[in-house]
């Protein structure tokens, strides 16, 4: 499946630029995570990578078929998408999308419903979830699938400390099972402790593409040093 | 007033000595009455899931045309199924006229744009919902379809409802294509017109309250069923 190689990915959206050109390689096990202020094109570039938003120009290019690639990765939006069902059947919805076969799915569902905390509440609508909630049962949701790449839309977005972190964890666990992820945030203690790589994306413009750890130290955009340091870009 | 009064004593009459052309007017009401429902849903409720979730030419016409042909006339309908059904007409060779069956069909092409109308407001509110869920899913359009009518079941009961209550009140179209002949196509709308013309209210209002809580009983043992409005569910 990997690398995934952009060139030249140019997204505009009735009329307006609101992406590119930018050229981006993601290799297998990257955690990728991508900075910049409101409306740099951080959601659009998640979405056009994975293949839910049209492309103005340029291509992206996963070493598999694009029907292969698309069954391998999930998506997790900033806002949960519940669908009207149980927490238990929100599980299950994606492993019966794939065939998966009964027994497994159940234990799959059970499992990860444990992991999550919400096996108490297993029957219970979804839609009836508190926002962390909803948010852990979207990535379990996400992950019971094993999915090799990950792209996440700040998940953890308005949602409290302890359930950031417990978000974080879900992270770190599918990481250690080979899960490329790729992720937005405007949390910089957040990139600090997940990140490999840090995108920093301005206008639409990539103008950052560095390890973490030089990033935070000598980053490579004028810009990027002022949003470390917590000043507003115009 | 005295005639309501004696409408509901000779209805309560009728109805605890088991009179049995109530019996038989009422079990062919609902007979056809059913049938017309069924037929139209399971024809309704798919093409209302096509025009919500796929785009393609004249779609908007669809629905806006399904949109007039809610207030279709049922006189106007009754009398282009007679025509049709007749023996000088295309399927007459069928010898459909003056059956149950000619009032099932003029029934299912009066209630048909209106549950499929219906249908479609409550599907195309849950697919802006579920979009971008499903689309990063990779579902396919079945997928899809089927999804969209499963959780939004109870939407959908409803508007079959709205079809049962305009199905079983119909009175001008099965009058016209049914006949009204007694022990073969009377039911309950067309024998209230009859007694109403013969001058016996009492009747015709006592016919008329089975006829209202054939409606309300149907209408609760359905919600009832279908657990509608119960804490925690869906």
């Amino acid at each position: 499946m990997f690398p995934l190689i952009a060139e030249n990915l140019v997204v505009e959206f009735n009329g307006k630029h609101i992406l590119g050109p930018l050229d981006l390689t993601v290799n297998k096990g990257d955690i990728s995570l991508i900075l910049g202020p409101n409306g740099s094109g951080k959601t659009t570039l998640l979405k056009s990578l994975h293949g839910i938003m049209k492309l103005k120009r340029g291509s992206i290019k996963w070493s598999c078929s694009d029907k292969s690639s698309m069954q391998k990765q999930m998506f997790v939006f900033q806002t949960p998408i519940m669908l009207r069902r149980s927490v238990l059947e929100n599980l299950t919805y994606p492993l019966l999308l794939r065939k998966v076969s009964n027994s497994k799915v159940h234990r799959l569902a059970t499992e990860w419903a444990e992991k999550i905390g919400l096996k108490e509440i297993m029957q219970l609508s979804a839609t009836r979830l508190s926002g962390g909630e909803k948010q852990k049962l979207a990535l379990a949701r996400a992950l019971i699938t094993e999915p090799e790449m990950l792209f996440l839309d700040e998940p953890s977005a308005s949602l409290d400390g302890k359930t950031t972190v417990e978000i974080e964890n879900l992270l770190k666990s599918c990481t250690k099972n080979g899960t490329t992820i790729m992720m937005s945030t405007h949390d910089i203690g957040q990139a600090k402790r997940l990140a490999k790589n840090i995108l920093f994306l301005n206008k639409g413009i990539l103008e950052s593409n560095q390890l973490a750890e030089t990033f935070f130290l000598e980053p490579k955009s004028p810009n990027a040093e002022k949003f470390i340091a917590g000043e507003i870009l115009e | 007033m005295n005639d309501i009064w004696y409408g509901i004593l000779q209805a309560c009459q009728l109805i605890y000595t088991l009179d049995q052309d109530l019996i038989e007017i009422s079990v062919r009401s609902l007979q056809v009455t059913l049938s017309a429902l069924v037929i139209s849903s399971l024809f309704a409720l798919p093409l209302a899931a096509v025009l919500a979730v796929k785009r393609f030419k004249f779609r908007r016409f669809i629905i806006a045309l399904l949109n007039a042909l809610m207030g279709l006339p049922p006189v106007v309908v009754g009398l282009i199924v007679y025509i049709l059904l007749s023996r000088s007409g295309p399927f007459g060779a069928l010898d459909l006229l003056y059956t149950t069956a000619a009032m099932v069909i003029a029934q299912i092409v009066i209630i048909t744009p209106l549950i499929t109308s219906i249908a479609h407001q409550s599907l195309r509110e849950l697919w802006s919902e579920y979009h971008d869920l499903l689309i990063s899913m990779n579902t396919s359009h079945i997928q899809r379809i089927k999804t969209l009518l499963w959780d939004a079941r109870r939407a959908l009961l409803t508007a079959s409802l709205a079809g049962f209550g305009r199905a079983i009140g119909e009175v001008g179209a099965i009058m016209i294509v049914g006949g009204n002949i007694d022990n073969a196509t009377r039911v309950l709308t067309t024998a209230i017109a009859l007694e109403t013309s013969k001058g016996d209210f009492a009747l015709a209002l006592a016919l008329g309250f089975v006829l209202i809580l054939i409606a309300i009983a149907l209408n609760l043992a359905t919600h009832w069923l279908s657990k509608t409005e119960r804490e925690g569910r869906w």
